[in-house]
């Protein structure tokens, strides 16, 4: 197989992984608007804990965009 | 293709002195568009932030608002995360990180300008140096206990080796996930505003009823460039909110 036609494939297959990211993004946020609605006064002080969350589970999305680039673009 | 949406990444030197043949690849003394952009986003958030308290006013004013504005925000960020001790001794490293990031990342969102941050050499930089004073920190305050960090409390004995392994990689990881986040977040959104920027002139230029056809990714982009303002202030926040999580096992390294 030509190199760059597998390149843009691995890139492809690499995307792939952010789906997982997304999922799990959408769990977190999803999770915490049910919990902010049962009890709106207590949800500005888990607003750290969201972003935490959120930037945890969303590297590992950004990990595999980085492959999918460097594949594309070295 | 014509606009290579990885063009506006390279470092050009503008000013570059070469010192002849040394070692390392020392050859040149160079001013180059990263050393400049990191220069003017300090000039900017220490400017900024000196201009705007200078009246101190009791009732203030609408600048010295954003300021004191900003400057609870982190305080009591670095609070919840950290506590009073890493309010006492952390606060204006933290702040600091914030600023510059925050100033660095809404600069590069001026067309043609460079963003510092979508340099993993500089986002590395600072993820290390947060790692390294976790240890430095971590180590001079507790001693020997800094290691419990490794070791939680209350697993089973036949699992704990197992969950030190993980801890001991999970430790070590930190600063390349730390870089890694705040460089590729950059460096994606503004790779993608540069390719949906590039979709406008390719459909205008099919001509005909194209031309009415490429207000689409022109609408697109402006919408993008939006998201990445929240991006860029959100990943600030994120690496400062990181720094005082790690900071804080420096200071409480049990579980």
């Amino acid at each position: 197989m030509d190199v760059e036609a597998a390149k843009m494939i691995g890139a492809g297959i690499a995307c792939i992984g952010m789906g997982g990211a997304g999922i799990g993004v959408g769990i977190i946020f999803g999770n915490f608007l049910q919990g902010a609605l049962r009890n709106p006064s207590e949800a500005p002080k888990q607003f750290g804990n969201l972003i935490f969350g959120f930037a945890v589970t969303e590297a590992l999305g950004i990990f595999s965009l980085l492959i999918a680039l460097l594949l594309m673009f070295t | 293709m014509s606009n290579d949406p990885i063009h506006q990444f390279h470092v050009n030197n503008n000013v570059d002195v070469p010192l002849g043949e040394l070692p390392f690849g020392l050859g040149h003394l160079a001013f180059n568009d990263a050393a400049l952009f990191m220069g003017l986003s300090v000039a900017g958030a220490a400017g900024f932030m000196m201009w705007a308290m200078r009246p101190a006013a009791v009732v203030p004013g609408r600048a010295q608002v954003v300021a004191e504005g900003a400057y609870s925000f982190i305080h009591s960020m670095v609070k919840d995360a950290a506590g009073e001790e890493g309010v006492k001794r952390f606060f204006p490293f933290v702040f600091t990180l914030f600023l510059f990031i925050f100033a660095a990342n809404m600069l590069g969102m001026f067309p043609y300008f460079f963003t510092p941050t979508s340099q993993i050499i500089i986002t590395a930089t600072m993820a290390l140096m947060v790692f390294f004073t976790v240890i430095t920190v971590g180590i001079a305050k507790n001693g020997f206990k800094f290691l419990k960090l490794f070791v939680p409390s209350g697993v089973p004995w036949y699992i704990l080796w197992f969950v030190v392994i993980i801890e001991i990689i999970s430790f070590f990881s930190r600063p390349l996930s730390h870089a890694v986040r705040l460089w590729a977040n950059v460096l994606a959104g503004h790779l993608v505003l540069k390719v949906f920027a590039g979709f406008v002139p390719m459909m205008a230029a099919a001509g005909g009823i194209w031309i009415l056809g490429s207000v689409l990714p022109l609408t697109m982009t402006v919408a993008l460039y939006a998201l990445e303002f929240l991006v860029a202030f959100l990943q600030a926040y994120v690496f400062a909110l990181l720094t005082c999580i790690y900071l804080n096992d420096a200071l409480h390294p049990g579980h």
